[in-house]
């Protein structure tokens, strides 16, 4: 018969389609990490005094802090000193004021992986901030944002324009110290995206960040806070390429939310960062601090991630749930293949009475790669009336590889209501057999059968991203039937 | 249609089709029966390529085409139909999604332009109500969660909008009741065509009462050992399959 174990594994070689190198001229810090580095950035930032000194205490903070160990993930030693800590397209000028100064080549980069920054060329009704290396590149829609009295800019612009925001806002949800990875982050971060919403406004559109690591040797270190205030609502949607390269490039995120009363956000993640070889060379270790204090009463914080890239993928994007009836979701599709190792999940910490939560998370592991969820449900002593509902799903193809669940339940208080359901599944031959049956390929069954498996995920994207979540997947699982 | 010559199968170590040979004409129904073990079910998932099945010796010739040279799903597009004797349940996956990308599947390949979801839903809903399926079916997840009658009624809605040239049907009335039964069969005979052959397998000469075959095949041992007409089918029913085998060997 034609399918056999050889067929199936001349199939998973497809290659990475955002794998190419953007030929630019960058203007790169040499690899190292000190106390001038940071003062580096920050001049070349033109930062306040306040935020000199904030990275300072980060960096200071940092270094007392031993790396963690904890994850199930096998890595390889970083060499902090051996990263570039900046790089930015080198500017012609002193930095593009409109679409028409950015280096034409960046554009072409953004048009290749399919983001038209061009508003003319535009996905309707989506406002793209694009990050490159270090530096945000172009912010469309400014104005009619503006219109709306909605900021949505460059980290760095707000630096410049809204300094006072950004004292009272940044670091409040991830503090500088809260982990080895947000403390590196605080202390040499260059740019990410900055939204507020405004009191009682619905954001007119979505808001999204792409972000895209180019230069050897680098890191990025962005740093995204979005604050929704009064009953406002937004929905944010950001994806992540890299280049393929032989060795391991490190990005170390963070995301702040906050949601003041009846405020709502709503975050989706589509992540395909260079996932490495078949071999495991190469490859992003994406390790992000992601957090959402719901801090108002009624407020509604939702997290939706497909993670399908990276090396290593160490990231629990989570709900401090402070306001009284306040709502957190979290909405998750980890794909590993061939050595890709994942560690995620969510922590749901319910302070606030009548909170409530969610968590859907759905593990797929194919080839070698190993997937873990990691959550922790915790109902603080106040939490008078909480729910949860966790919902862990685990979907195994091949038998070289690894699922795996950690989930942790501290519960404060007699009234709350917190519940857990898992399961573990295989993608069957008899499946496989009655798809093809009917005249379905055997890779587009694959597809259909995993795209089933993580419907209660995909719906909850927005419609242009749940279409390039489910062609993600279908790119990234590509023969990886055993 | 179908030429099938001197075919040995076997699966794992275990050789089951010991030098079969059947010849399927267009629009003829053959009847396949046999005692259990005898290679029914076998036979049926060599002819749409089931993987774990080898082909050690023999031809099959569909269409003027090697019928084992092609992939399962290029089979199903070229026109063959299995209709499973266990349905799987594929949960999650929309039952209507699968059939609308199947069909879409064979139209493709056939030339044909992909029907729209209007088209399709049109397609379905007909072809429902000859199965006597509720609209409840489209939206569940592939077999999830059906009784047996619901999932042998499944497969022949399929089989009513693919539009096979050669359907297979493996023991398709096994877990029916009488009622089911009928419905199943009515569904297949108004399937029936000049230029649709079906090859029925069963084990009990029930289903034939309701599908009438032009012709009975007795299996025994890997080998068609008798073939006749629908009386045969009726003797088998009198005097079981012994005789038969005794037959065979003696032969």
């Amino acid at each position: 018969m034609a399918t056999g174990q050889q067929d199936v594994e001349q199939l998973v070689a497809r290659k990475y389609r955002h794998g190419f190198v953007t030929d630019i001229e960058s203007d790169t810090v040499p690899p190292g990490l000190d106390e001038s580095v940071i003062r580096l950035i920050s001049h070349k930032k033109k930062e306040p005094e306040f935020l000199l000194q904030w990275r300072l205490r980060a960096f200071e903070h940092w270094l007392t802090m031993p790396e963690p160990d904890w994850a199930h993930v096998r890595i390889a030693p970083i060499d902090y000193q051996a990263i570039s800590y900046y790089s930015a397209p080198k500017k012609k000028t002193d930095g593009p004021k409109s679409l028409d100064e950015v280096d034409p080549k960046l554009l072409e980069t953004y048009d290749k992986l399919g983001i038209p920054l061009h508003e003319r060329a535009r996905l309707a009704g989506v406002a793209v901030d694009a990050v490159f290396d270090s530096v945000s590149v172009a912010t469309t829609f400014k104005q009619k944002l503006k219109d709306a009295g909605v900021i949505f800019c460059p980290f760095s612009e707000a630096v410049q324009e809204y300094p006072e925001l950004l004292e009272k806002y940044l670091g409040t949800v991830v503090p500088p110290g809260d982990n080895f990875f947000a403390a590196l982050n605080s202390a040499v971060f260059t740019d990410g995206s900055f939204v507020y919403i405004p009191k009682g406004v619905r954001c007119p559109m979505e808001l999204s960040t792409y972000f895209r690591i180019n230069a050897a040797n680098t890191g990025q270190f962005e740093r995204t806070l979005i604050v929704a205030d009064e009953g406002s609502h937004v929905s944010y949607l950001e994806g992540c390429t890299a280049p393929m390269r032989d060795e391991n490039q490190l990005h170390a995120a963070v995301v702040e939310l906050i949601a003041e009363d009846d405020a709502e956000i709503k975050y989706s993640t589509v992540q395909n960062w260079y996932p490495g070889d078949e071999n495991g060379v190469g490859g992003i270790y994406n390790f992000v601090t992601k957090r959402g204090d719901c801090r108002g009463r009624n407020a509604k914080i939702s997290w939706t991630q497909v993670e399908t890239g990276s090396a290593i993928t160490w990231k629990y994007p989570s709900c401090i749930l402070r306001g009284d009836n306040s709502v957190g979701e979290f909405y998750s599709v980890a794909l590993t293949n061939n050595l890709q190792q994942a560690d995620t999940g969510t922590k749901m910490i319910h302070i606030g009475r009548n909170t409530r939560s969610t968590i859907v998370s759905k593990g797929i592991s194919a080839g070698r790669g190993q997937n873990a969820y990691r959550g922790l449900v915790k109902i603080l002593p106040g939490a008078e009336g909480a729910r949860n509902h966790t919902q862990c799903d685990s979907l195994l193809m091949g038998s070289d590889c690894g699922a795996h669940t950690f989930p942790y339940m501290e519960i404060g208080n007699p009234t709350a209501v917190v519940e857990h359901e898992a399961t573990t599944s295989k993608i069957s031959d008899e499946q496989l057999f009655y798809c093809r049956q009917r005249g379905i390929s055997e890779e587009d069954a694959v597809n259909m059968i995993v795209n089933g498996f993580c419907k209660e995920v995909f719906r909850e994207l927005p419609m242009e991203f749940a279409v390039e979540a489910q062609n993600l997947l279908s790119v990234s699982l590509e023969g990886a039937v055993g | 249609m179908l030429s099938i010559k001197n075919l040995h199968a076997r699966a794992g170590e275990r050789d089951i089709l010991k030098g079969l040979d059947l010849e399927v004409g267009p629009g003829e129904v053959h009847a396949i029966m046999g005692p259990n073990g005898s290679g029914k079910s076998t036979l049926a998932g060599v002819l749409a390529g089931r993987p774990d099945l080898e082909v050690t010796e023999g031809t099959v010739t569909y269409r003027g085409q090697d019928l084992l040279d092609l992939d399962p799903e290029e089979r199903a597009r070229e026109g063959v139909f299995l209709a499973f004797q266990y349905p799987v349940e594929i949960p999650g996956v929309n039952n209507v999604y699968l059939l609308k990308a199947a069909l879409n599947a064979v139209r493709k390949h056939r030339g044909e332009s992909e029907l729209d979801a209007f088209e399709f839903l049109a397609l379905v809903k007909d072809r429902m109500k000859l199965m006597q399926m509720g609209d409840s079916f489209l939206n569940r997840g592939v077999n999830e969660g059906f009784s047996g009658g619901e999932k042998k009624r499944n497969e022949i809605l399929q089989m009513a909008v693919l539009e096979p040239a050669l359907a297979v049907l493996d023991e398709t009335d096994s877990g029916l009741d009488i009622d089911a039964l009928k419905v199943v069969a009515n569904g297949v005979n108004s399937l029936r065509s000049p230029d649709r052959s079906m090859v029925v397998v069963t084990h009990y000469q029930r289903l034939l009462d309701y599908i009438v075959p032009d012709f009975v095949h007795v299996l025994s041992d890997g080998r068609i050992v008798r073939t006749g007409g629908r009386e045969l089918a009726l003797e088998l029913e009198e005097r079981g399959y012994d005789w038969l085998r005794g037959g065979a060997n003696a032969a």
